[in-house]
């Protein structure tokens, strides 16, 4: 499986996932600059974390007009998987691939902690190998995913099972407690009508070797591998 | 401003804007056989001010030992030392002060020092690797004093996440003895292959001197002479800078890649206190070069800058680069791929001369010898009064606890004993995807990508122990920082250090730098941890007080096997617990003390033999795969660090026949140097006990993991009561909340 990992300038988790993509799950990993234009070589391309364009205006808001977002596009409109991780999924919905927008935590301050994500739906190639339900343990890193979307749009999410991941306790139940930045409706991770581009915030590629803490990252990748394979 | 005003002497308020005093400013028209011009008096100040020419601690620093065979680049070779860790891999570190700009706008004053010590690592060709950061705060109770800790940390947060290097350790530490003067320590720690070192040398007659990064303009000007006087209140406003960690993140990968790509870069030299100046004279220096700078090539954020304020000015983010002759052109070419602007302002010449020219007419001629060798300053030692009153402490006039453990919940929830979490968890501590052992523990621990290697790396240092006693406390805080990275399993290598300390012109503050710089010398040669690197911060007081003398160290180790460490957090149900170690903990300058009796004072000691002893035991012990857990015993004593391994593990403690040695209070609570909380199982006791006896270390017995409640002799708690008190204590303190029970 052929895979690109984007660079904008701020990207900061662009090395992580490159590695993981690369030297822990064996897909053939590439990055892809900013400025190109062209990612026809590949199966899957990731929006990596990080601070693109220093977050300043909004965040995301500058990458996500970046040259290399048509390209991301055209690889969307072809059905191909899109996986944007925090920072990522900020741009996706800045580019108007995913729906909705991101706010200030509700703590007001960056949070860098372990959570629990529910896998809401299995019907997409970022979790197509979990099950439903399943709980996974992955660390957040930011000061802006409080995902906010007005009540049609959250309804469409609802009715045609777009939510992909909802913040819950370690036994899987949700409440005010486990939603680490206030974002609506516990979500996580969504994904689009077509449901191959996913935006989450947490963090997999920090979740993908036991001596990092954990390997529950792994089911996004595999899923992605099986996906790729079928 | 031209050369021409230069002749009448300057009057008091100008030498005292440029830091000199009028003899130095004397002695410096002796050296120059003419009296400087107003842009040269203000680059000769700069340079010889502390924070460049560390005219009052050089003579003092060079009782550390700085040499050893895993030494690479040793103290003030470099704008950071090198320390080898096998595998051809350097390890580059150094911390530094950013005290003053924090007292007076926390956010960018904390921001612009974690910027600041991550261009001194990537000078270096290094990739900076982790972050950490060494605190300390007034009184959270005032409203000020929340608002400078909050500050500080929010901007180490947004710097050093939007860098994307982890902040995975440091300390925090909050006291009266800091109010109006918070100190905010920066460490970053760097990782490259010996190969690749990069020197800042300005060296090749003709080469090419590029400015890169952020325009010059008007900020900071005077911030190295200003942190070399006291009052930080009164002399910083106007000069705080203002960071761009994008702009530094961008700086960051274009000069990595440049070194990578092409071999037309033949030194890179970030541009700190004095900006162009300290850059330029610094690079020739080592190179044993002069430097010509053409001053109209400088892009500048403001219109009307004069030779002097282009000179001294403090931007940040910037870098001078020297590129081979006839070479700029493909430097430049890297870093317009990430849209960072850059100029050729200059040429190595070899004249030994620093030569500053705008638009051709010369406005600053200075020999660059002159510039590096800042006059020094030495006083008697003399051993202050306050010593006397602070001395033995009295144990009869204090009643021991009434209730062991309200006492012991009230030293939980002390903001100087409970969970650093409200702060850590503001920090991305895990990008890079190295992070094994994470902030909360003893030292942090990561892994060294393609080779079986990790780091530990502590920061350690006890200001209100260095008060009582400077030499014990300048040998703690080395003993210590290596005692929690021994306590993971790691060899302590070297360290880094930042002396914080008051006026040197002042007695007592010179007596105290002076002993603690002694205790720092025998704990490093003890330990065989030779100093690398460092910084000094000095003039540290508001309103004619003094801080704590406060010597903190950067102490880093290497796991030669990440897999064979240990963390600090039980993990076994039945685990016996034990302390090793020959430390006798006593009240004398402890937190239970300060707490629960309001007092500083007592006689702290240190037997570095003992020290070396626990600390290679616990190695032994954690290589040879024997323990469970192993915890440093220091701030709170006993009860305190069984409660935090019992937490980290979430497993309780029996203990209710804790033999009590000395008063109760004194064995719950009290502190010493060189003891260690470890756990094991009971089918390694025999191993253990049989290595601590050939090491001729002792070991007492404590008690067993296990349960859902902390009995620790007398003292009986739910884990799920006593939790709570300690992680909320220092969140409630930053929220300005009194802190519970």
């Amino acid at each position: 499986m052929k895979a690109a990992v984007v660079v904008f300038p701020g990207s900061n988790c662009d090395a992580d996932t490159l590695h993981v993509l690369g030297n822990v799950v064996g897909m053939n990993a590439r990055y892809a600059w900013h400025a190109d234009t062209s990612l026809d070589d590949v199966d899957l391309v990731v929006l990596p974390g990080g601070f693109s364009h220093g977050d300043y205006l909004r965040t995301g808001a500058m990458a996500a007009r970046a040259p290399i977002m048509s390209a991301v596009r055209e690889h969307a409109d072809g059905g191909r998987p899109v996986l944007g991780i925090c920072n990522g999924f900020q741009i996706l919905l800045e580019a108007g691939l995913l729906p909705g927008a991101m706010l200030l935590n509700d703590s007001t301050q960056f949070r860098c902690e372990w959570t629990h994500l529910r896998v809401e739906s299995t019907d997409t190639p970022c979790t197509s190998a979990a099950s439903n339900g399943q709980v996974l343990r992955l660390p957040i890193a930011h000061a802006e995913g409080n995902y906010v979307i007005d009540p049609d749009g959250l309804a469409h999410l609802h009715d045609q099972d777009r939510v992909v991941f909802r913040y819950v306790s370690a036994s899987g139940n949700r409440s005010p407690k486990t939603n680490p930045n206030g974002a609506i409706d516990d979500i996580a991770g969504i994904c689009n009508q077509r449901r191959n581009v996913v935006g989450m915030m947490p963090h997999p590629e920090r979740a993908s070797e036991a001596e990092l803490g954990g390997e529950d990252g792994r089911a996004i990748w595999e899923s992605l591998l099986a996906a790729a394979g079928a | 401003m031209t050369a021409t005003s230069a002749h009448q002497p300057p009057s008091d308020e100008t030498l005292r804007e440029v830091a000199l005093t009028r003899d130095e400013y004397h002695f410096a028209a002796d050296l120059l056989d003419r009296p400087p011009n107003p842009v040269e008096l203000g680059i000769i100040g700069g340079m010889w001010s502390e924070h460049c020419g560390y005219k009052h601690s050089r003579p003092l620093l060079s009782r550390l030992p700085s040499e050893g065979p895993q030494v690479l680049i040793g103290p003030g070779e470099e704008n950071a030392g090198a320390v080898d860790i096998g595998h051809g891999l350097a390890i580059v570190m150094k911390v530094e002060s950013h005290n003053h700009p924090s007292a007076v706008e926390p956010f960018q004053g904390a921001a612009t020092g974690v910027g600041g010590i991550l261009r001194d690592i990537f000078t270096m060709g290094a990739r900076p690797i982790a972050l950490l950061d060494s605190l300390r705060f007034g009184p959270l109770d005032d409203r000020r004093g929340r608002y400078l800790a909050n500050g500080i940390v929010g901007g180490i947060a947004w710097y050093g996440n939007c860098m994307g290097v982890p902040t995975v350790g440091g300390e925090v530490y909050v006291s009266g003895a800091y109010r109006g003067n918070p100190l905010v320590n920066a460490m970053c720690v760097g990782l490259i292959e010996h190969s690749q070192l990069t020197s800042a040398a300005a060296s090749g007659v003709g080469n090419e001197l590029i400015l890169v990064g952020a325009d010059t303009g008007r900020d900071g000007i005077h911030g190295a002479t200003f942190a070399s006087v006291d009052d930080p209140e009164a002399s910083h406003r106007g000069v705080v800078q203002v960071g761009n960690p994008f702009m530094e993140k961008l700086l960051l990968e274009a000069c990595l890649e440049v070194l990578q790509t092409t071999d037309a870069v033949l030194g890179l030299q970030d541009l700190g206190a004095t900006g162009l100046t300290s850059s330029s004279v610094e690079s020739a220096g080592r190179g044993g070069t002069g430097v010509a700078l053409h001053l109209e090539h400088v892009a500048r954020r403001a219109s009307g800058m004069t030779p002097y304020e282009v000179m001294l000015s403090e931007s940040q983010e910037r870098m001078l680069v020297v590129a081979a002759r006839g070479r700029a052109a493909e430097v430049q070419e890297v870093f317009t791929k990430w849209g960072l602007h850059s100029d050729v302002i200059g040429e190595v010449t070899e004249s030994g001369l620093l030569e500053v020219i705008d638009n051709g007419q010369p406005a600053a001629t200075l020999p660059i010898g002159m510039l590096t060798d800042a006059p020094t300053y030495t006083y008697p030692v003399e051993r202050p009064a306050y010593l006397d009153e602070v001395g033995p402490i009295h144990l009869d006039a204090l009643p021991e606890p009434e209730d062991p453990t309200d006492a012991f919940l009230q030293l939980l929830a002390s903001p100087n004993i409970s969970s650093r979490r409200p702060i850590y968890r503001q920090y991305d501590h895990m990008v890079g995807a190295n992070t094994v052992i994470a902030p909360g523990g003893d030292a942090a621990v990561l892994r060294i990508k393609d080779t079986p290697l990790g780091v530990a790396i502590a920061t350690d240092g006890n200001g209100r122990t260095t008060y009582l006693d400077p030499f014990v406390g300048g040998a703690a805080a080395i003993a210590e920082s290596a005692r929690n990275v021994s306590c993971t399993g790691a060899r302590p290598l070297a360290f880094t250090n930042c002396l914080n300390f008051g006026s040197p012109e002042q007695p007592a503050a010179y007596y105290q730098l002076s002993r603690a710089i002694d205790g720092m010398a025998a704990a490093a040669r003890a330990l065989e941890t030779p100093v690398i690197s460092g910084n000094v911060s000095l003039y540290n007081e508001s309103g004619g007080e003094a801080i704590w003398p406060t010597p903190v160290v950067g102490m880093l180790g290497v796991l030669d096997e990440l897999d064979r460490r240990c963390g600090a957090g039980f993990t076994a149900e039945g685990d016996e617990i034990a302390v090793l170690g020959a430390g006798r903990p006593r009240l004398d300058g402890s937190e239970y003390l300060s707490v629960a009796h309001g007092r500083v004072s007592g006689c702290p000691e240190i037997n570095l033999v003992d020290e070396v002893a626990v600390q290679r035991l616990v190695r032994e012990l954690i290589v040879a795969r024997l323990l469970s857990s192993a915890h440093d015993c220091s701030d709170g004593g006993l009860a305190t660090a069984l409660a935090e391994s019992a937490f980290a593990g979430g497993l309780g403690v029996r203990a209710p026949d804790l033999p009590i040695l000395g008063r109760l209070d004194e064995t719950l609570f009290g502190e010493s140097q060189s003891r260690i909380v470890v756990s094991y199982p009971p089918l390694a006791a025999a191993a253990v006990a049989a290595a601590a006896a050939t090491l001729s270390v002792p070991i007492r017995p404590v008690g067993k993991v296990g349960g859902d409640r902390l009995c620790i002799g007398p003292i009986d708690v739910p884990l799920a009561q006593a939790e709570p008190v300690w992680s909320q204590g220092l969140e409630l303190a930053l929220a300005g909340h009194a802190p519970p029970g």
